[in-house]
């Protein structure tokens, strides 16, 4: 019987914030332009060029801190990490390490084993660097600055989490209250957020902590779990061998499911800290605090607990609209258009998650607008759509979120309320079809489903199939 | 009449009532550089028909009456530290020998707003570093007082030009000195202002926490005009300090009844020129003779200026030059092979041996395990001489002393010793620790007839003091004059 292991984990997690410019100049922080369009002096590291810190940056930094119980750092400071690399246009990074914005905060999470607390040591502000693009077959690499700049916030966890599952818990908490706070759109494959995984085991039972290796290039849940339980049984069979684990920075290969040494504690580099001449320390105000704190938005516990005293849906719904903050406000706002929470959280769950899963998209990128939600509902209310035909509008506002009035009038979708002509198509049906006429009469209820059906065929679908039903009894109960 | 003769201020107001043309003073001073320049070498760029394209230019904004202050249409010369747009600026570096900036520093802009004449780009030690002009990648400059001697640095193109008539006035830019000590050597006024006045923007940095543009001139009067063409408020430097008192010119009244001056006696220690200690304890009688209350006292902590101000400023250095890196602007070696060896091959062809020397210091003192002991430090006791200022400044409004221990040093005298020259730096670097304005003005000669600099220092923010005890001061001694006509053996030569 081998010895029983405990896995210790920590994470640094980068996000990448949601303001319209960089974080020490106004160069914009657009995603996918030409190379360097979105650069200036200063994001490309010109001599005689001065940083000056985004006010936005700042408060986005206190907003999340705040949300994630840190306290704020009053007077804060940023210092220069010198090393050497083209896609960083200074040489260094402008970061925080003496005085960061934020300490000791914590989030819950809760998993197959219940709740637990999972600190967070500090988090602090920095910049993005560029992109170096290596070309091959000129033997030459060419840097894009334009995301040189990018403001991000580093949230370092404390190594309180055990398992995969728990790492998976706390990213996706943390990535519900980043959303909920509008600071990051938090989407792990473009990079806007990027977990590096510190990890070691050691002997159930101990208190020590083994020698950890640092773990890159981590970009889905997926991968993380994976190389979470790869690196657990990579530093165990070291350990059985009898050898030692190594304390470097290892990258993780998500095809080959394995991951290789990048630089080991020996090579580390002195990256010399010292506090940025260029940027005056920062002072926050009572104030300003106070001011940020009034302007928290309501999270998703809170929003949980109200939803369940105001709206008479189903737990279950509740759990997922809440999950995202844009499908909470696009519920919130259009269930106060058209005041029917039932029917607004059906499209959400039902045809919402179904078009969502089938696109591969994630609930941030729902286009719809409550207003139009609410149109589509009240046809249906109106009885201007059938089902069949609302569902078709819908995937259409799924995709290019269009008017559903509109969009059913142009597609011809609009159920005939002309009592009419369903009258003179019945009265054909009717005539047409002696055999379920007389099935019908003779007690065989169901026969009726076919003359239905018939009818709203010749309708072409536009009819309320409840009027179709109303018209041939009426017809078939005349002798 | 001998344009080359009046100040920047007197040169102005002929300008402005059109008694003189810019072309006039352009041509003068370009003559003059033609002239001179194979002898001095004050000038890294002058591009003639550039500078006289800008003086028709300039003529007519006068004509037109858009251009109204009192510098309007006076040639001026620029520290090739300070970025000009579509000017090469190279700090006197090969490692930047074909640097165009596509941006203007905010003090240039300041200098094209009051429709000021740039004329070029002037020598410096490499990246500031040096109090010689000696370390230049483009070879020294030379002092018109004397051709054998250096002008002081690194600020010695500016000073030198100023001088030699080569300018009317000039931008140097002060980390440690550099403005003051250049202008003491060269006869002529430099003011370091107090740190924010003037934006840092487009000035490339040394020690960033230091370094601060300022003017060099011909007298006080020039200097207040000067300063207050440039001292503005830029948002795009956040150490930028808005100011109300940027009336500098009001300032200039033969005044100093009661001023309270504190002479440190540890400036006049070990170490000083006989000579020197002569003419400055003189200019501060001549000071107590128009009324202020002169007093010796003990500043303290003189000796820690000179390692704590090297360890900061090669810090800041260190990291402030990895930009240079031979990958975006500026050198790259040829004949690399892979990144290590392009960056290492052009930082040590691009960087000379002052530089190279003071991003070794730099980067020792901040590499782990010494960050605490030497940086640190440095910091703590920065702070201490700030204190021992302050102290100073609740007994005295003005604290009076040399600008340097000796007059020009010969050239090639200083490299050889780097820790003599850097002491040389003593009575100007705790100013720039501490952030206060001083200001240097000529107050008398030596045997040699080489000028010697009084340094005024001033609390932050008291520009005017400084520039009204100056004035008072200057007025007292009277002229000064420049090089040629104090009869230099050199300039008669070359008449």
């Amino acid at each position: 019987m081998g010895k029983q292991y405990e896995t210790v984990i920590g994470l640094e997690v980068h996000v990448e914030l949601a303001t319209e410019t960089k974080i020490f100049c106004g160069c914009s922080t657009a995603f996918g332009g030409q190379p360097n369009t979105h650069t200036c002096p200063v994001c490309t590291g010109m001599p005689g060029a001065l940083p000056v810190l985004n006010r936005q940056v700042l408060e986005y930094a206190v907003a999340v801190g705040l949300a994630l119980n840190c306290s704020i750092t009053r007077y804060c400071k940023f210092d220069r990490k010198n090393y050497f690399y083209p896609d960083n246009p200074q040489n260094y990074q402008i970061s925080q390490l003496y005085l960061p914005i934020c300490r000791g905060g914590s989030v819950e999470i809760e998993t197959g084993e219940g709740r637990k607390s999972i600190g967070i040591h500090e988090i602090h502000m920095e910049e993005d660097a560029g992109k170096l693009i290596h070309d091959q077959w000129e033997d030459c690499s060419l840097v894009d600055y334009n995301r040189s700049g990018v403001p991000l916030l580093e949230i370092v966890s404390e190594p309180d989490m055990g398992s995969a599952e728990e790492v998976i818990a706390y990213l996706e908490k943390l990535r519900t209250i980043l959303r909920y706070l509008g600071v990051s759109d938090c989407k792990l494959q473009e990079g806007s957020m990027r977990a590096d995984v510190n990890l070691s085991v050691r002997e159930a039972g101990t208190e020590g902590l083994g020698t950890r290796t640092e773990m890159k290039n981590l970009n889905s849940f997926r991968a993380i779990s994976r190389a979470i339980r790869g690196e657990r049984e990579r530093q165990i069979s070291l350990l059985e061998e009898g050898k030692e684990v190594v304390q470097e920075t290892r990258r993780w290969d998500d095809i080959r499911e394995e991951s290789y040494a990048m630089r080991s504690k020996e090579d580390a580099r002195d990256y010399r800290y010292f506090p940025d001449p260029d940027l005056v320390p920062v002072a926050i105000s009572e104030d300003w605090l106070e001011e940020i704190r009034r302007r928290q938005p309501e999270f998703r516990t809170e929003k949980m607990a109200r939803y369940k005293k105001e709206y008479p849906i189903p737990d279950y719904d509740i759990e997922i609209i809440t999950a995202s903050k844009h499908m909470a406000d696009l519920f919130e706002e259009t269930t106060a258009l058209c005041g029917q929470p039932k029917k607004v959280s059906n499209w959400l769950m039902g045809e919402t998650l179904r078009l969502l899963k089938e696109r591969g998209m994630e609930p941030e990128d729902i286009c719809v607008s409550p207003e139009h939600l609410a149109g589509l509902i009240r046809l249906i209310d109106e009885k201007a759509v059938n089902s069949t035909a609302a569902k078709e509008i819908f995937e259409a506002m799924f995709d290019r979120d269009v008017d559903p009035e509109q969009y059913a009038e142009e597609k011809g979708l609009k159920m005939v309320s002309d009592e009419g002509a369903l009258r003179r198509a019945a009265e054909e049906v009717v005539a047409a079809n002696p055999k379920s006429v007389e099935d019908y009469r003779k007690g065989r209820e169901k026969a009726i489903g076919f003359l239905v059906g018939q009818t709203m065929k010749a309708m072409k679908g536009r009819a309320d199939p409840g009027a179709v039903n109303r018209v041939l009894k009426e017809l078939l109960s005349k002798k | 009449m001998d344009l080359l003769r009046l100040t920047a201020l007197e040169l102005g107001a002929g300008i402005k009532v059109g008694e003189i043309r810019v072309a006039q003073a352009a041509e003068a001073v370009l003559e003059r550089i033609e002239k001179k320049e194979p002898l001095y070498h004050c000038y890294i760029t002058v591009d003639r028909g550039a500078v006289l394209r800008q003086a028709e230019v300039l003529q007519k904004k006068l004509d037109a009456g858009e251009l109204t202050g009192p510098l309007a249409g006076v040639p001026i010369a620029v520290k090739d530290n300070i970025c000009t747009e579509g000017m090469l600026t190279t700090c006197a570096s090969r490692m930047l020998g074909n640097f165009v900036p596509m941006y203007s520093a905010e003090a240039v802009k300041c200098l094209e707003r009051a429709g000021m004449l740039i004329v070029g780009k002037t020598n410096m030690d490499e990246f500031a570093m040096g109090s010689t002009t000696e370390t230049s990648a483009y070879g020294e400059t030379r002092n018109p007082w004397d051709a054998a001697r250096v002008p002081g640095g690194s600020s010695g193109g500016s000073a030198a030009a100023v001088a030699a008539g080569e300018c009317f006035a000039a931008l140097g830019s002060d980390t440690g000195g550099s403005i003051r000590q250049p202008a003491s050597f060269c006869g002529v006024v430099g003011m370091k202002p107090t740190y924010g006045t003037v934006s840092r923007w487009g000035l490339i940095a040394y020690g960033s926490s230091l370094d601060q543009i300022g003017p060099i001139t011909r007298d006080v009067r020039d200097c207040a005009a000067l300063l207050e063409a440039i001292a503005v408020h830029d948002p795009r430097d956040s150490t930028s300090v808005e100011r109300k008192d940027r009336d500098f010119m009001g300032a200039l009244e033969e005044d100093v009844q009661g001023l309270r001056i504190g002479v440190p006696g540890d400036y006049f220690g070990e170490g000083i020129d006989p000579e020197v200690k002569a003419a400055v304890l003189k200019a501060a009688d001549v000071l107590r003779e128009r009324g202020a209350l002169v007093e010796e006292f003990d500043l303290s902590l003189v000796e820690y200026a000179v390692p704590a101000y090297y360890t900061i400023a090669s810090a800041e250095a260190s990291s402030n030059l990895e930009r240079f890196d031979g990958i975006k602007y500026g050198y790259r070696a040829p004949g690399y092979q892979g990144l290590h060896s392009l960056y290492k091959k052009s930082r040590s062809e691009g960087f000379g041996p002052e530089v190279k020397r003071r991003i070794m210091l730099g980067s020792f003192v901040l590499s782990s395990g010494y960050y605490d002991a030497y940086y640190l430090k440095a910091l703590k006791v920065k702070a201490l001489i700030k204190k021992a200022f302050d102290e100073a400044f609740s007994r005295y409004d003005i604290i009076l002393g040399p600008v340097a221990p000796t007059t020009a040093p010969r050239l090639g005298e200083s490299l050889t010793d780097p820790i003599r020259m850097y002491l040389g730096d003593i009575y100007t670097i705790s100013v720039n620790l501490a952030g206060l304005p001083a200001i240097s003005l000529p107050c008398g000669t030596d045997a040699g007839g080489l000028p010697v600099g009084l340094q005024l220092i001033g609390d932050c923010f008291q520009e005017k003091l400084l520039l009204r005890a100056a004035y008072t001061y200057e007025r007292a001694r009277g002229d000064f004059g420049l090089p040629a006509e104090n009869g230099n053996a050199l300039e008669r030569e070359g008449e």
